[in-house]
């Protein structure tokens, strides 16, 4: 069964340089191994396309129930170079929310 | 217990959050963040204008109306209010609020320093790219090193009500109270670690009370009236994160979570000049309405290096808008921006890059926004960037005439033609933490 990220996670993102992050927790903290296994580097990278020209690294916080990735070269030269309206990623992590993940029945009750 | 509590995220956040903060509950000590990245540059370009100038000019007016209230509760101030030049800030501050003392901590600016670096062999490159600074040498406009929070803890030691510093990270302002009440030494790395995140938390002001929150963000209370944050720490390392009874806004372990993934890089190596502290050990409980506890906090030993946070010219930029409405707005916003481009290339003007967005449709999402086929407007925002700055200024002629003579229902040109802008771009890079000496000084 398909359904969207802001189902089971919410997310805060931002910027470092032209590299922006995006957070992205748990509702529930039982729901985070979904996230590990649905929630790939290769998907978000995936996802945004591009969008971000470099690569996507994925860090895990277990003790949070988060995944913290790094969109590298995705903010069109990041801080003042940048020309675009959303320069410091700030909506990237509502954007994320919105890629679809994969459950089986049940998995979330 | 010691209370600390940040009323200031960045230079440009509310006005009103210093004076509720020592009015509407018991703090300690309050720290404000004034500095961004690039903010330096422009504290340097104002001192060279005016050596009495270079420094956070909306602090001394602060501190002169809320003065009565620090004195009354005993509430010490902590903020890198002081730019380029901490020691004009200082007397700024003396001259509105004479019954203050205020220490300063300087040691932080090398932009009078980084040739004697160069020619000891540190190339500082740069972080990101690899290349030496040689190649940025005459464009250089400020250059600081990011100093911890045991020099601000030693101006604590001198007494200062105030402490006023340049470049120092931003968790240090939180952190120097601990070490200095808590008697915390070098070594002590869990400590220092804690301190550090508790900084990190509050360091953003109320995006840890309920602002740019994503979870049930409509049932927040009283956004007007946000509380912001407070830390409630103890000697051992164990914080709580709250904010003043009565205040709006909300305090829970989800809305810390976001905060404390918001601009992280690698979790297990959160480095700053005092410590390297393990986001992978933090331990969160909802303790009460608007209080979250934080304990297990682990950290590493400092790094040798410190980082460097350097400013230089980069080159010109400027963005233009044209807005366009229905029927067939995406259209017409398209077909104008290819009249533009077609034009700029027409007049053989050279840029590093253009870039359009269509607001409304767009902008913030890029391919992977919600598609709308029949937006009721749509902005046009072409944004151009180049060393030329003749070309940069000429492109901003090249939007209004579209007006009367590109696709119909162009308007939403009443700002007239858009600014051409400096480009000040960052050099982060690295140096030995020994080349900087910090020192106190208690300004009378």
């Amino acid at each position: 069964m398909k359904i969207p990220l802001s189902r089971v996670a919410h997310a805060r993102s931002g910027d470092k340089g032209d590299t922006s992050n995006i957070g992205v927790i748990a509702f529930d903290p039982r729901h985070y191994p979904i996230l590990v296994r649905e929630v790939t580097a290769e998907r978000v990278k995936h996802f945004f396309g591009e969008m971000v020209k470099g690569n996507v690294e994925r860090f895990e916080l277990p003790n949070l129930g988060a995944l913290n990735f790094l969109l590298h070269e995705a903010l069109g030269g990041g801080g003042t170079l940048s020309l675009r309206v959303d320069a410091q990623g700030k909506t990237l992590g509502a954007a994320l929310l919105r890629m679809e993940i994969e459950i089986a029945s049940g998995e979330l009750s | 217990m010691i209370r600390i509590a940040n009323c200031q995220g960045f230079w440009g956040d509310w006005l009103e959050a210093p004076a509720r903060l020592v009015e509407q509950g018991p703090i300690d000590y309050l720290a404000l963040d004034y500095l961004a990245e690039i903010t330096m540059s422009i504290l340097q370009k104002q001192k060279e204008a005016d050596p009495n100038l270079g420094y956070a000019r909306d602090f001394p007016p602060l501190i002169a109306r809320i003065q009565r209230r620090l004195i009354e509760r005993d509430v010490k101030v902590i903020a890198n209010a002081g730019g380029v030049n901490p020691i004009a800030c200082a007397r700024e501050v003396r001259r509105l609020a004479p019954s203050l003392k205020v220490a300063v901590v300087t040691g932080d600016d090398v932009f009078g320093r980084l040739d004697e670096f160069l020619a000891a062999g540190h190339a500082m490159k740069n972080m990101d790219t690899g290349e030496p600074l040689s190649a940025i040498r005459d464009r250089i406009l400020s250059a600081n090193a990011y100093i911890g929070a045991f020099p601000l803890a030693e101006a604590l030691g001198a007494g200062a009500d105030v402490v006023i510093a340049g470049r120092c990270t931003d968790t240090a302002l939180s952190l120097a109270p601990m070490i200095h009440r808590f008697g915390w030494k070098p070594e002590d790395l869990d400590k220092l670690a804690a301190g550090t995140i508790a900084g990190h938390i509050v360091e953003c002001g109320a995006q840890c009370t309920g602002g740019n929150c994503q979870v049930h963000w409509e049932s927040i209370p009283d956004m007007a009236n946000i509380g912001y944050p407070i830390i409630e720490a103890d000697h051992d390392g164990r914080f709580s994160i709250t904010k003043h009874e009565g205040t709006g806004g909300r305090v829970s372990v989800d809305i810390v979570k976001e905060q404390l993934l918001y601009e992280l890089g690698d979790p297990k190596n959160y480095i700053t000049p005092d410590c390297v502290a393990d986001f992978t050990t933090i331990q969160l409980k909802d303790a009460g309405p608007d209080r979250v506890q934080v304990s297990g906090i682990r950290g590493a030993a400092r790094p040798a290096m410190l980082k460097l946070s350097i400013a230089y010219s980069y080159g010109w930029k400027a963005i233009g808008t044209l807005v366009y409405s229905a029927p067939q707005a995406l259209e017409k916003s398209k077909a104008a921006d290819r009249i533009v481009r077609q034009r700029l290339q027409q007049l053989g003007l050279k840029f590093e890059e253009i870039y359009t967005e269509f607001f409304g449709v767009n902008a913030c999402h890029g391919p992977v926004a919600v598609p709308n086929p029949d937006p009721p407007e749509v902005q046009l925002r072409i944004g151009v960037r180049g060393q030329d700055r003749k070309a940069v200024d000429r492109f901003t002629r090249e939007m209004i005439p579209l007006v009367l003579s590109g696709p119909p229902t162009g308007t939403g040109f009443g700002e007239g033609r858009p600014a051409v802008r400096e480009v000040v771009a960052y050099w982060p890079a690295l140096i030995p933490r020994e080349l900087i000496q910090t020192s106190v000084e208690v300004v009378e």
